[in-house]
């Protein structure tokens, strides 16, 4: 049974649920006290010891669902299958009887008693043998099936077909149809294994692909995808940066709260207190350029900093493509397919005109830039040979506290064609390259960390 | 492997907490019944208002234990949570045996001599009569055990979490001067969160982990049975039905098991029998926090209330 547990300690391990050494040794505590006997009682106990959030649990929930439907676990229930094998039995040998099955391998055997209890545990044995739980990949499932029926004996089986070819056909017959369902039954188990053991890995490997390509290019099917592993990269920066943001000036004695808090004392100071520094929460606005050639990124990028609520406490974010319309109200009230629709529908898919759009900008809204604001412009600067109004531009700059340009396309391409890049560079605090999700999750995280 | 009938000790753990009126789902008593057994903190989590609370009190009150209460807040330290050396009385003793000290140190010659005297009273100021235990050392002192409940750790801050630790896993603390204290009996210790940070992971491992969600239909109307006694079978169960399909909205705060127990109380103390959409218009500000949220259900409330009543004829 311990052995089990352990295995169900790696399958949720594979589920995503991280579980220390320490945690696993709790659980063994927690289940050597409640017993196997009760499957509800188990759950509650594993679920308690070893999953620390809500989705954890819902994960582990499913993992120990999924582990315990595993044929690797039938010994727990033996009395509904010993009937069945009984049953099976009497059926098969009346026919196995008048044909002499001797001479064949074990395997041979086995699968002519079309005893399914046995097949099980004889998978389940062959199993642990090749370590299954190895599994990591998809690309392994082949690898394992073979090797798992390998140690069963099929090459055995294989001579044996050989040689009953040209005596017995109807036994022949029988014998590659079981071969077959034992195939099946083989694949199953290793598909079953795969989704236990191998879902953090194969996740892992398919985030780390989409991290590293080009947002403007990912296919349909996997925006949806993209948009998880954005809200992960969201959690991942809330989680570094929103812890309390209180750092001690040492050298400013707080007198009020000095003699307040040694007035037991008649005022003697004992104790000291000095002058605390709250660090500013980053204040963004966006200006996202939503023309055809880099919406995706903009939609991308919008999702990400208004998913940053505890980090940031104010937000302003703007779309344009021909001309320029604030778009916060419609991220925070509506999903963000929605909200991106009607932007789109509103301002998108129309050329850029980056000179129109700033001074759209500085017509209306140049009030919300403070001192402590950081002004992020997303697009790649393509204003179609129009007036780049760079004065605008410099303006912004000379308001803000930090104005950060991020650029979907790569270097060498800025500065040709009708690029208007290095123009703008020389009034952005930092410009960067912008393309991929880990790209973005920089330079975010880099804006954050300023504030910090 | 001790097969001592789990399912009927943990049927004990849920009798017992429903004797003093708290309605555990099969869960929770799991929860405390490990608690028990392997001496582990358990770290509650879940909405405001499901009874994380109550749950510390019914296990006090259960187990005839006293409840001891930290409540934690930003700003919290161990001078308040821990211990504090009682520095007024500390002065206070030096003064009053001013005279004595002198004759003790009288017959020194020398400084030297004198220092040397002094050392051999040992640490007389600083030994137990002058520690004022704070929430977490009396937990410890306690010679019968008690329940200690930790409430909503996540409000205080992170440096507290660390100071957590040496209770939380071995139940005992060291304080400078003194040296290690000892639980005499390993309190039972109860941590709630409301969810408003993540807590660390080093907490997080000490703990059981038992998140409270809101009760399924028929465990709250058992609560809503025990917590009020006088309210009829109908209206306990159209409310409960009510505040189901409530809680199905899209609110800025859904309404939790203590806000239908409040209601169930308000409706009885207005002699209500049945549920009426009037009375429900008028009483959904006990229910329902924010403005907002008062208009969003408004416009439902006829249908909430007709589908109430109407599965209650069938179901």
């Amino acid at each position: 049974m311990r052995e089990n547990l352990h295995r169900f300690f790696r399958a949720a391990r594979g589920a995503g649920v991280r579980v220390s050494p320490a945690e696993s040794i709790d659980a063994m505590r927690a289940v050597a006290n409640v017993g196997f006997s009760d499957r509800g009682i188990l759950r509650d106990t594993l679920l308690l010891t070893l999953a620390k959030t809500e989705d954890e649990k819902k994960a582990l929930g499913q993992c120990f669902d999924l582990f315990f439907d595993l044929p690797e676990s039938s010994q727990t229930e033996p009395g509904s299958r010993g009937e069945e094998r009984e049953a099976t039995k009497s059926q098969t040998t009346g026919r196995a009887d008048d044909q002499s099955a001797s001479g064949l391998g074990p395997l041979a055997q086995m699968l002519l008693s079309q005893d399914r209890t046995e097949m099980a545990a004889a998978i389940a044995a062959a199993s642990s043998a090749a370590s299954l739980p190895d599994i990591r990949y998809f690309t392994q499932r082949g690898i394992f099936s073979s090797r798992i029926l390998d140690l069963m004996g099929i090459a055995r089986l294989r001579d044996d077909l050989d040689d009953l070819a040209a005596t017995d056909t109807a036994l022949t017959e029988r014998l590659t149809a079981a071969l077959n369902v034992l195939r099946d039954n083989v694949r199953d188990t290793v598909s079953q294994a795969l989704l236990l053991y191998g879902r953090e890995e194969a996740e892992n490997l398919r985030n780390e692909i989409l991290r590293n390509a080009p947002l403007s290019r990912i296919e349909p099917r996997q925006v949806a995808q993209m948009q998880l592993l954005i809200r992960q990269i969201a959690r991942r920066l809330r989680e570094r940066y929103s812890k309390p943001r209180k750092r001690q000036r040492r050298g400013h004695l707080d007198v009020r709260r000095t003699i307040r808090r040694n007035a037991a004392w008649g005022g003697v100071p004992f104790l000291t207190a000095w002058k605390r520094r709250r660090r500013d929460r980053p204040k963004i606005v966006a200006l996202c350029d939503v023309s055809g050639s880099v919406a995706r990124v903009s939609d991308f990028f919008l999702l990400l900093i208004h998913s940053l609520h505890e980090v940031v406490s104010d937000v302003r974010s703007f779309a344009f493509s021909g001309h320029l319309i604030e778009v916060s109200d419609l991220l925070e009230t509506q999903s963000p397919e929605q909200a991106m629709q009607e932007i789109m529908s509103k301002v998108g898919f129309g050329s850029s005109d980056y000179g129109n759009s700033f001074a759209d900008f500085e017509k209306q809204w140049m009030s919300a830039i403070t001192q402590q604001t950081t002004v992020i412009v997303l697009g790649d600067a393509r204003s179609n040979n129009l007036d780049p109004r760079a004065d605008i531009l410099r303006r912004i700059a000379e308001r803000s506290k930090r104005l950060v340009w991020l650029n979907p396309e790569g270097r060498t391409a800025w500065g040709f064609g009708d690029s208007e890049m290095p123009r703008y560079a020389t009034f952005c605090t930092v410009v960067r390259q912008c393309a991929t999700a880990q790209q973005l999750e920089r330079a975010v995280s880099d804006i954050v960390a300023t504030y910090q | 492997m001790a097969e001592h009938r789990p399912s009927a000790a943990i049927e004990a753990v849920e009798s017992g907490l429903a004797a003093q009126g708290y309605m555990a789902s099969r869960q929770i008593a799991t929860a405390v019944y490990l608690a028990q057994q392997i001496e582990k903190p358990i770290l509650v989590e879940g909405p405001a208002g499901v009874g994380k609370t109550e749950l510390a009190k019914a296990i006090a009150a259960w187990r005839g234990l006293k409840m001891i209460r930290l409540q934690c807040y930003e700003g919290l330290d161990e001078a308040k949570a821990l211990y504090e050396w009682k520095y007024a009385k500390q002065l206070l003793y030096t003064q009053i045996l001013k005279d004595k000290l002198g004759e003790v140190l009288g017959g020194a010659k020398t400084l030297h001599a004198a220092l040397g005297q002094l050392h051999d009273f040992g640490d007389v100021f600083f030994s137990k009569e002058f520690v004022e235990s704070r929430p977490l050392l009396q937990a410890l002192e306690q010679p019968t055990g008690c329940v200690l409940l930790i409430d909503e750790i996540d409000k205080s801050d992170a440096e507290f979490e660390s100071l957590l630790l040496e209770i939380l896993s071995d139940f005992q603390v060291s304080i400078p001067e003194l040296g290690t204290i000892v639980a005499a009996v390993p309190p039972t210790v109860i941590l709630t969160s409301n969810g408003e940070r993540d807590l660390g992971d080093a907490l997080k491992r000490r703990c059981l982990h038992l998140h409270i969600g809101f009760p399924e239909q028929r465990l709250e109307e058992r609560i809503v049975e025990s917590r009020v006694p006088g309210i009829s079978q109908t209206l306990r169960k159209q409310l409960v039905g009510f505040i189901h399909q409530v809680r199905t909205l899209d609110l800025k705060k859904l309404p939790s098991v203590s806000e239908t127990i409040d209601w169930a109380r308000v409706l009885v103390l207005l002699q209500a029998s049945e549920l009426g959409h009037e009375m429900v218009k008028d009483t959904l500000n006990v229910l329902l926090k924010y403005e907002a949220d008062i208009e969003a259900t408004l416009p439902q409330v006829t249908t909430f209330v007709a589908r109430a009543s109407h599965h209650n004829v069938f179901g």
